[in-house]
């Protein structure tokens, strides 16, 4: 890729629905972002930035017990969960904060479902002195009451959102109308790479690194690359950023899962490319959840970081290229992945990574005791103890 | 051959005054309301109609024409429903625009669409979420039916941009008075003057203004300097807070005789 210029389209997919209001914004974050990823001063910042405050470079840990639950394969967990905040939303966050200070802009707005991206967002704000504004749907914000808490005490505004269905698609829409109202000095800092070009791209690069270390690190470690990297899949930011570099290996298989909910027949999912269909949703042209009227259809999922009916659209064209698969995880097999990580190698994931840990027990099944799975431990459980709590009947 | 859209600029061009153009969505307040509503409008001495496709994720749109939507569609408003709207404010001798986010024009059929509109008697769609940039199948669809492609400037726009955007629309150009979502304000921005100005040094399309016109006076202050004024929320509004239907079409018409003296009134 030049460095002069970004991809807006991946195939038929991404590019710009907005209001013209913000396209001025959207070319100016643009070309911030094109000068940032060629200034070695920049790069130091954050390179910096992510040794001391992160603490990357995350390790790989391999879990032979819960590898016997997945065929006898060779598991590797890549633990973006032992990131400062809890997950890999930071690798985004910090980049979007230099880069807004680059801007000149003094004020982030962003949106939350589980509270993750949110408390990644308010984290960032308070390092770099930024006033923070989070859109929260209503219904998360008592789904996720702690995450609220935390991103209070950081120092955010926490803006519950009524509208719609009053989760994370509404606080986006929300978010979008803010900017569109105070674009002059605000920075949207969007949590995935979905929404108008250049977010997909832009939040795909700060992301990248997680593939990038993985990559070395199962070459020290086995020798040879893994047969297939895994990841969950809501928007698809921590999933892109663990495959994109093994894009180019065309011998690793990439698998994406997504949350399949009580079950892609019943409905009630959000699994978006599994059951979704082409269409445009929050400034991008992807997969998305709708009816026949191209009316957006609510997602379900018992992870709230995952219920989300769109996705980004680098996913949408690996999936029809055939260089990424993409299938669905329900609750379930979520939740009894999770207890078994739990159980068998004292790691608590967040219910979003279990989705890809239930993916690795198919996966490891089919493949067998030769197979090597590496899977992105994208974040901590701490978060979902209430929902697993209640889900297991653990009285509280 | 021109759209009746474009014959009413003539019209008021030559009457040296705006064009009064109202907002509803479709199957709002219901579907029957809906056409009352129309009716009402297009008695009271409105312009234009403009029908709202209903979307369930509105970006562009404030409290008030969400609400609104939300109502539409849990009663399962569909693009059938908008264009019998459309034909009922166009059967009645007005100008009439269908404004809609992308998505249900992608969904129904970008060609399939544009077809409908000029079968319902539509003169043109707005399309709040469309650059110019992601329009080329649309461009095409619209020239082949005859219709105006109507684009929205806002206050953000560079005056390039504004050129660019300018060229590529049909009818007249939307300018957006405010950064903002749609809504009632206290007072309509001076950034819409200013952004009207810039616009007639790009093209000599009629510019209308929409985005917080609610008051005759507010009418007359932007029809001194533009070619158009949209009202959307205003009438929303009265038709949300009403007791019942009746009331609410005798209070919108109400309004909307007094902002048609108010577009004559600015020059």
């Amino acid at each position: 890729m030049s460095i002069d210029e970004l991809p807006g389209r991946f195939g038929q997919y991404g590019g710009r629905f907005v209001p013209e209001a913000l396209i001025g914004a959207l070319n100016e974050l643009e070309a911030a972002h094109i000068s940032a990823q060629s200034d070695s001063a920049f790069l130091a910042e954050l390179a910096q930035l992510h040794r001391t405050y992160t603490g990357r470079p995350s390790i790989i840990t391999e879990v032979p017990r819960f590898g016997e639950y997945a065929g006898g394969a060779r598991i590797i967990l890549k633990r973006e969960d032992l990131n400062h905040t809890g997950s890999h939303k930071i690798n985004n966050v910090l980049g979007q904060a230099l880069l807004t200070k680059r801007m000149g802009k003094k004020r982030i707005i962003a949106e939350t479902g589980a509270g993750q991206h949110g408390v990644a967002a308010a984290t960032a704000a308070a390092l770099f002195g930024l006033e923070c504004v989070v859109y929260m749907g209503l219904e998360d914000t008592r789904r996720q009451s702690l995450n609220v808490a935390r991103m209070k005490l950081l120092g955010a505004q926490v803006v519950p959102v009524t509208s719609g269905s009053q989760t994370l698609k509404d606080a986006i829409n929300e978010a979008m109308r803010d900017w569109v109202t105070n674009v002059a000095d605000t920075h949207y800092m969007l949590g995935t790479v979905a929404g108008p070009h250049p977010f997909p791209t832009m939040v795909r690069d700060y992301h990248k690194i997680i593939g990038i270390e993985a990559r070395e690190q199962v070459l020290e470690l086995c020798g040879k690359l893994p047969d297939a990297v895994l990841a969950c899949i809501g928007g698809g930011s921590n999933a892109i950023g663990i495959f994109h570099a093994f894009i180019p290996d065309s011998g690793v298989r990439l698998i994406g899962f997504e949350a399949g909910g009580d079950g892609v027949e019943t409905g009630r999912h959000a699994a978006t490319i599994t059951g979704g269909s082409p269409g445009v949703l929050h400034g991008t042209r992807s997969y998305v959840l709708q009816d026949e009227n191209g009316q957006t259809i609510e997602s379900y999922s018992i992870s709230a970081g995952l219920d989300y009916p769109g996705v980004g659209p680098e996913h949408a064209y690996l999936h029809d290229i055939g260089r990424a698969e993409y299938r669905a995880i329900n609750d379930d097999q979520a939740m009894n992945a999770f207890s078994l990580l739990c159980k068998t190698e004292g790691i608590i994931p967040a219910i979003e990574t279990a989705h890809a840990l239930a993916g690795a027990m198919i996966i490891g099944n089919e493949l067998g005791p030769d197979a090597t799975l590496l899977i992105n431990l994208s974040g901590r459980g701490d978060k979902d103890v209430q929902t697993a709590a209640e889900y297991f009947g653990i009285p509280l | 051959m021109s759209t009746t859209l474009e014959e009413l600029f003539v019209k008021v061009r030559a009457e040296n005054r705006a064009a009064l153009i109202a907002y509803i969505p479709a199957g709002f307040p219901s579907k029957e309301g809906c056409a009352n509503a129309i009716k009402a409008l297009v008695a009271a001495g409105v312009d234009a109609i403009e029908i709202g496709f209903p979307y369930s994720d509105p970006v562009m749109d404030g409290p008030t024409i969400q609400e609104a939507a939300d109502i539409s569609l849990k009663a399962g408003t569909n693009a059938a429903d908008v264009f019998a709207a459309l034909k009922v404010a166009s059967d009645s001798g007005t100008a009439a625009v269908v404004m809609t986010y992308w998505n249900p024009i992608e969904k129904y059929g970008v060609e399939k669409f544009a077809e409908s509109i000029a079968a319902n008697g539509g003169s043109g769609v707005i399309t709040p979420d469309l650059p110019i940039e992601e329009s080329d199948q649309w461009l095409a669809a619209v020239s082949a039916h005859k219709i105006n492609p109507i684009y929205v400037v806002a206050p953000s726009s560079s005056d390039l941009r504004i050129a660019q955007v300018s060229a590529k629309t049909g009818g007249f150009v939307y300018a957006a008075s405010i950064m903002g979502v749609t809504g009632a304000r206290a007072s309509v921005s001076v950034d819409a003057a200013e952004l009207v100005g810039r616009v007639r040094t790009a093209t000599s399309l009629p510019v209308a203004v929409g985005l917080g016109v609610s008051t005759r006076e507010q009418a007359k202050l932007v029809a001194a300097y533009a070619d158009g004024v949209i009202v959307g929320s205003a009438f929303i509004k009265l038709l949300l807070n009403a007791d019942d239907e009746k009331s609410g079409l005798m209070a919108i018409s109400e309004l909307a005789k007094d902002l048609a003296k108010g577009v004559r009134e600015g020059r």
